[in-house]
């Protein structure tokens, strides 16, 4: 029959195929004289096996949508005083901006102004003489449509800051990308100084400039509103509290270079340079608040609060503290790379070191291995030369399933691995539905020819409902599991769909090409 | 001559023995109940509970109280000490985080165990901190999808065995609304004790009182099996004081999709042995059916779960430490698996309904069922 042929041909294509795409991942041919005939396609190894760190950092975007608005409030007052009218300093409250307006006559003119100048800006309250405060209070937040901006625009940020601090490091192929419910996932592969790659990752540098309240007492239990206590590092390396406003005059954001710097008794500190619009805004504020003191916080931690003696203009400042050349060195880098646009806090840590990584690959290969071997030897014994054709179809089903990692790009993980193991198991079950069947037939008494069509055409359907309830498993796998889970998803169903070609597709043609050619021997099953 | 694993002519009475099968599977089901009640639930690895993991390897043999003196004043809340392995050369620390001790616990860790064992050569080769929020959005991803993999494949089985694509799909539906609107009344009316193990346990019931009352029998039986095979799964972990963790729950989905192969095909053999007594005068029992599908399906049964246990026990045996409970989780579930697609998911066909019932389900079908259609192994 010239259909047999053509399938056998059909077959033995695609197995060829197969070793061609995963051959080159054994290094000694991969790298060998055949390398330039080979496709260039390889499997990636996961991170639990090449060793690597892998960080889930929660993004706090309640703060940076706070800054945003701290900042817009800002904006608003200067606007509103241009245009001849009087509000009190606007202040977060919250989570809401508070605008104070003395003035009942002007309340409706400085919505007005207030609308047109930022229509994101949403009035969620109005009243009138509460707690204490003479005049109208107008609460505003910003709209979900703003807000849901504003967070993007973070996430996006932070995962662009945290790039440019990464390759300042220098870590080869790191990825780092945006996840949902505000995390961020950043991988860093090989990677052996854990610790610092942490603290360069997860340090927020986030710098803000804020008057210091003197005149709150900061052991007082109930604080002013709009007031918050925060720690202050003391040179001797000691804590003590002092009382800031909570508006935030600048930020990082506001900061085009840092640099590591050391005074005249020798002892390191970090100047910054703000950017023109900082500059001017640095300006303002220090000509508004002079014999006030400005404190620089950095990550919620007051550094220092030197007292303002007049209108600082040049766009200059700087981080003293109790800093080593190294601390100093580093938070410059930090800072110059950016600092991120809200704290994020560590929710995960993963890291494997590349010795664990490494035995992991060599006890996965040995287990491989081993299983493989005990399977090739039982099948032949249980089922005769048929044994040994599923046995050199196992080989093809495992080069297919390498081949399709390798063509997809896809990461071997550990579990992978795992899915390789449990691949050599499965991948001769629908061997052996197939082969029973066969020897079923034969006890009934047809001729070989018969029983081999018999065994495959009722055994395919079945095997491939069976299979399918595991491909089932293994996609919602996928759709839920993590990292390395979702490489044992990818495996497992890459073997399955191999297993399905060979033991449907090529052994039947193989069997029908057989007993072709001999249609009066029996068949060793 | 190839071996065979079953004899030609074997007849094993399976129906039965299937009253000591209801107590066995009893016994073990209580046992594994138990189990998981005396240890107030699953014990769950850092995945699903959040906390540290840390693993350390030693160059020279330590003993583990010197382990547990060097690390001491470090803030390890909950500490245990477990070593791997046979040899005095790997430990796994566990702990609960707190947010205050990790900012430094790595360097603190390395210089405590750099300071106490200035002779020996120590480093931390993996280091595994996961925070209670990511704990327990892990754990709720988990339940969803072993339970939506149970769902999903309890559909298939019935419109693969009965034909019933839309009542199957109608009570698919009817679940997802279900939990859905579970969850929304959960979060409406804040109740903190209701989580999704609650919703999915209810859904699971309802499923199986949909399937019973439609008389869908084939997906109750596999329903049941695949119930049973996970629920023992567990139990047995438990008793041997294993810890869940995503690997364990990455097996036990396999172990849903692959524990079922079998069960079809003793369905499939039920289903081509009752279409060919359909002419027969006198009709056997059901009872009789299965038993000769079982024998005749028996030796096929055993062999595909031998190659795939083969396999597991092999990496079991020289996989590594990493992968250790998720090759372990597969070999008891390979073993329940092949018990209950003989001793649970059978049975259930007699229990819930006779020849007749099943002859007129398939002839009900005939016409569209067409000869060949169906494999039959």
């Amino acid at each position: 029959m010239k259909s047999t042929k053509l399938r056998l041909f059909l077959s033995v294509l695609v197995l060829l195929i197969g070793l061609a795409y995963s051959l080159p991942n054994i290094p000694a041919i991969g790298n060998g004289p055949l390398k330039d005939f080979l496709p260039q396609n390889r499997i990636n190894l996961g991170l639990d096996l090449k060793g690597g760190m892998n960080l889930t950092l929660g993004v706090d975007v309640e703060k940076a949508i706070e800054n945003t608005l701290s900042i817009m409030g800002q904006g608003i007052r200067e606007k509103i005083l241009t245009e001849g009218y009087t509000i009190l300093r606007p202040r977060m409250k919250n989570g809401e901006l508070e605008i104070i307006v003395p003035k009942q006559e002007q309340v409706v003119a400085i919505k007005e102004i207030i609308q047109t100048w930022n229509p994101n800006l949403q009035l969620i309250d109005e009243s009138d003489n509460n707690a204490g405060t003479a005049g109208t209070s107008l609460k505003y937040v910003l709209s979900d449509i703003a807000k849901k901006e504003a967070e993007n625009l973070t996430l996006d940020q932070v995962v662009r800051t945290i790039r440019n601090r990464i390759d300042q490091f220098g870590v080869a192929e790191p990825d780092i990308r945006k996840q949902s419910n505000n995390q961020v996932q950043v991988q860093l592969p090989g990677l052996t100084d854990t610790s610092r790659a942490i603290q360069i990752v997860g340090q927020t540098a986030h710098l803000e400039f804020r008057i210091v309240r003197d005149d709150v007492n900061p052991n007082d239990f109930v604080l002013p509103a709009g007031t918050q206590r925060l720690p202050m590092l003391d040179k001797q390396g000691g804590q003590s509290s002092i009382v800031l406003d909570n508006q935030v005059l600048l930020t990082g954001a506001d900061i085009v270079n840092a640099r590591p710097s050391f005074d005249k008794y020798g002892s390191a500190y970090v100047s910054l340079k703000f950017s023109p619009k900082g500059a001017i805004t640095f300006e303002q504020v220090t000509g508004e608040n002079i014999k006030k003191r400005l404190a620089i916080v950095l990550d919620g931690e007051v550094y220092s609060a030197p007292v303002i003696q007049d209108k600082i203009a040049g766009g200059e400042a700087s981080i003293s503290g109790e800093f080593t050349t190294e601390q100093a060195n580093d938070l410059a880098v930090v800072l110059r790379a950016g600092s991120l646009p809200a704290p994020v806090h560590i929710l995960e840590e993963r890291t494997v070191g590349p010795s664990l990584g490494q035995e992991s690959i060599d006890s996965g290969i040995m287990a491989s291995l081993v299983g493989a071997i005990l399977v090739l030897l039982m099948m032949p014994l249980f089922y005769g030369y048929s044994g040994l054709v599923a046995d050199i179809l196992l080989c093809g089903t495992l080069s297919l399933m390498f081949a399709g990692l390798s063509l997809f790009g896809a990461t071997l993980t550990l579990p992978g691995i795992a899915g390789v193991v449990l691949t050599i198991g499965m991948a001769v079950d629908a061997n052996v539905l197939i082969f029973e069947r066969i020897r079923e037939e034969l006890r009934l008494g047809v001729s070989t020819a018969e029983a081999i069509y018999a065994g495959f055409s009722r055994a395919s359907i079945s095997i491939m409902d069976s299979n399918l309830t595991t491909i089932i498993a293994a996609v919602i796998l996928y759709q839920f599991g993590t990292g390395p889970i979702r490489g044992f998803a990818v495996t497992l169903s890459l073997g399955i769909v191999a297993s399905m070609f060979t033991s449907v597709f090529v052994c039947r043609a193989i069997f029908e090409w057989w007993s072709e050619r001999n249609p009066n021997k029996a068949l060793s099953v | 001559m190839p071996i065979q694993l079953i004899k030609e002519n074997v007849n094993i009475d399976f129906v039965g023995l299937r009253r000591y099968a209801y107590i066995i599977t009893g016994i073990i089901l209580i046992i594994g109940l138990i189990a998981i009640a005396l240890n107030r639930g699953l014990s769950y690895g850092v995945d699903f509970a959040g906390g540290v993991m840390v693993q350390i390897e030693f160059k020279n043999e330590v003993d583990d109280n010197a382990v547990k003196t060097a690390i001491k004043g470090i803030e390890m809340p909950g500490l245990t000490v477990q070593k791997i392995g046979e040899d005095n050369h790997h430990y796994l620390l566990r702990f609960s985080a707190s947010e205050t001790g990790h900012k430094n616990l790595r360097v603190d860790l390395d210089n405590a165990l750099k300071n106490s064992f200035t002779d020996n050569e120590v480093k931390i080769t993996r280091l595994e901190m996961v925070g209670p929020k990511v704990g327990s959005e892990l754990r709720d991803m988990a339940i969803e999808a072993v339970f939506y993999s149970i769902l999903l494949i309890t559909v298939y089985i019935s419109g693969r065995f009965e034909h019933c694509w839309f009542t199957a799909a109608g009570i698919a539906a009817i679940l997802w609304g279900a939990i859905y609107l579970m969850d929304m009344l959960a979060i409406y009316f804040d109740f903190t004790f209701f989580n999704k193990m609650y919703a999915i346990c209810i859904a699971m019931i309802i499923t199986l009182f949909l399937s019973w009352k439609v008389k869908l029998n084939y997906s109750l039986g596999a329903l049941l099996s695949l119930i049973h095979d996970v629920v023992v799964t567990l139990g047995i972990l438990t008793l041997l004081g294993k810890e869940i963790d995503l690997n364990v729950i990455a097996a036990l989905l396999t172990l849903v999709g692959y524990s079922l192969n079998d069960t079809i095909i003793v369905y499939d053999r039920i289903r081509e042995n009752i279409n060919a007594i359909r002419k027969d005068p006198v009709k056997p029992s059901i009872g009789d059916i299965i038993n000769l599908s079982a024998n005749q399906t028996l030796a096929r049964t055993l062999m595909t779960s031998l190659t795939t246990l083969v396999a597991c026990l092999s990496l079991y045996l020289l996989g590594g430490s990493v992968i250790h409970d998720f090759a372990l989780t597969m070999l008891i579930g390979i073993i329940v698996g092949s018990y209950s697609s003989i001793f649970v998911a059978s049975p259930i066909l007699m229990a819930f309904g006779n020849i007749d019932l099943y002859l007129s389900q398939q002839e009900n079908h005939e016409e569209i069922e067409k000869p060949g259609a169906h494999g039959i192994v």
